[in-house]
């Protein structure tokens, strides 16, 4: 029963991290109708990022707490610079192009990225500091849960009720559902659609660095490719949620990690991604829009 | 108010408006009519600033608006009900009306324009909470209009506001937007394809070809003209 509820946790650790990098895909899916293929890249320089704030913090002497919250602002900061910059250079001047070369694009700037990064630091692994201190009050249950993931539990889902508040009630989140419901309508009412789509990758920019903090802290060690790898998996949950939907995002990550977790835990850890592919393939044979997709007839 | 000089349109290399001349004097009921394909959708989507114009000039109050931004444009004043009324599907009809006072910031006086509307169309009360996109033909067409009526427009372009709607619905519908015109000096520009409900509310009319004004007159003239009543009036 106590594995089961460690595996239970575990689980939704992982799909909590998915989530946030999720949310990225498939915000900026409802809006431009684009797989952001660089978004993985936006999650691995916010990695990078919090580990020179983390060192450089460290070595002038800030406590533990003071690191982790500049270094996560810091990396917040940054990855919404570039999440904001690729939208602006590679994306909006192919607002009015087919739909294939943003596609292209997103995957030129995934490339770039990583290679940009690998050749500005290095190929290999470097270790990351565990940002997150052990709790007292953990140390009784810590056969079921670590500090880390009670960190990273309240952390994402703090992150989610934000957006969730943001996008339900704000002047900014009517427009963003607006503009992704019917673009040129949206126009017609007077929202600066530009400015919302650079909003959106600022906020799915922003959601997918914390994820990238958390989980670099949890796993120890970062490269230039990690991104690639959280990519693809953050991908599957948005597309496995109903890629478009929030909700959706926050769904099927949610199952993909629990599925992982349990392949892991009663299988063996060889197998998860055989699971979490396999559970991708059966709902979208029965679902193909996803759990919480919608098939919608979009008017241009 | 809004005038048009020698606007050229095009949808890639295909020119649909040419040469296109409009002007309209605050407080009118301005009415363009014309065939499928004339390119009366187009005129309104160039207004708006959808479709670029790539060369001509648009003025409206002084201000020189073809090259600006469509919210730009919004804010100063023109709304649109564009054809097949376009109402955002997964917000709820508050909503909606709430994107149609985007650009406003007086508060207080949304909160009293929307008890205006509901005063309007009871229907549409009675749906606040539901999504759009469930509404029928005739609420949407409600609700479309109403959405422009929330930004306070100072000229009001409405594409085809009568289609598909049910003769009672339709007669509603236009006796708003004359009241409208009354009360708010609000102007209009109206695009339809029954002419001769059109003709009727306007004060002036144009008459659209293969993307040329090829008649312009008041409206009462246009409405006892052999060609207009042979061709758009199917008499
Ligand atoms: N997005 C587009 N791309 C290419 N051509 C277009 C586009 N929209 C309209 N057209 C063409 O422009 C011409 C004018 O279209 P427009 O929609 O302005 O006509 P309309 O007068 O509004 O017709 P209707 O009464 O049927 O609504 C048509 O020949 C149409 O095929
Ligand atoms: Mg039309």
């Amino acid at each position: 029963m106590e594995y089961f509820l460690e595996l239970i946790l575990g689980g939704l650790t992982r799909g909590s991290i998915y989530a946030l990098i999720a949310l990225g895909y498939t915000m900026v899916y409802g809006i431009i109708q684009l797989i952001n293929f660089a978004h993985g890249e936006i999650y691995m320089i916010g990695a990078f990022t919090a580990l020179i704030f983390t060192s450089v913090l460290t070595l002038l002497g800030f406590n533990e707490i003071a690191v982790i919250v500049l270094a996560s602002l810091a990396a917040v900061i940054y990855s919404s610079a570039y999440g904001y910059t690729v939208e602006k250079i590679a994306y909006m001047p192919l607002r009015r192009a087919s739909r294939l070369s943003p596609l292209i694009s997103a995957i030129g700037m995934s490339i770039f990225l990583q290679n940009y990064v690998l050749l500005a630091q290095t190929s290999d692994f470097l270790p990351f500091p565990n940002l997150i201190p052990e709790f007292e009050f953990i140390k009784p249950y810590r056969h079921i849960i670590s500090s880390p993931e009670i960190v990273i539990l309240i952390t994402t889902s703090t992150a989610m009720i934000l957006l969730t508040f943001l996008i339900k009630f704000t002047r900014t989140g009517k427009a963003m559902r607006a503009t992704a419901q019917d673009r040129n309508m949206a126009m017609l009412v007077g929202v600066n659609v530009n400015r919302v789509i650079s909003i959106t990758f600022v906020i799915g920019s922003a959601l997918a660095a914390l994820g990238g903090v958390l989980i670099a802290s949890h796993v120890g060690q970062i490269n230039f490719y990690i991104g690639f790898v959280a990519g693809i998996k953050a991908f599957t949950a948005a597309v496995l949620g109903g890629i478009g939907s929030i909700p959706g995002a926050v769904l099927g990550a949610l199952v993909l990690g629990l599925t992982e977790s349990f392949a892991t835990g009663y299988v063996s850890s060889d197998y998860e991604d055989v699971f979490a592919f396999g559970l991708l393939v059966l709902i979208l044979i029965f679902k193909p829009a996803g759990i919480l997709g919608r098939v919608t007839a979009r008017k241009v | 108010m809004l005038r048009l000089k020698n606007v050229n349109s095009f949808y890639g290399n295909i020119q649909v408006l040419k040469n296109l001349n409009i002007e309209i004097s605050r407080g009118e009921i301005i009415t363009l009519i014309g065939a499928n394909g004339a390119g009366k959708t187009t005129t309104l989507m160039t207004i708006s600033g959808l479709v670029p114009s790539r060369s001509g000039e648009i003025t409206f109050m002084g201000k020189t608006i073809h090259n600006m931004r469509p919210d730009r444009i919004v804010s100063l004043g023109i709304s649109q009900v564009p054809e097949g009324r376009r109402i955002f599907p997964y917000l709820t009809v508050l909503e909606n009306l709430d994107m149609g006072a985007f650009l406003r910031t007086d508060r207080k006086n949304i909160k009293k324009d929307m008890e205006y509307i509901f005063d309007l169309f009871p229907i549409l009360s009675q749906r606040r909470n539901q999504f759009g996109g469930t509404l029928s033909g005739g609420e949407r067409q409600m609700l479309a209009i109403s959405r422009a009526i929330m930004a306070r427009p100072v000229l009001l372009l409405l594409d085809e506001p009568s289609l598909g709607l049910a003769p009672l619905i339709v007669r509603q519908i236009f006796e708003i937007i004359k009241k409208i015109n009354i009360e708010n000096q609000t102007t209009v520009f109206l695009v339809e394809q029954n002419a001769n409900l059109a003709l009727k509310a306007a004060h002036r009319g144009y008459v659209m070809e293969n993307g040329r004004i090829t008649l312009s007159d008041s409206a009462e003239n246009l409405l006892s003209n052999e060609n207009v009543r042979k061709a758009y009036l199917g008499l």
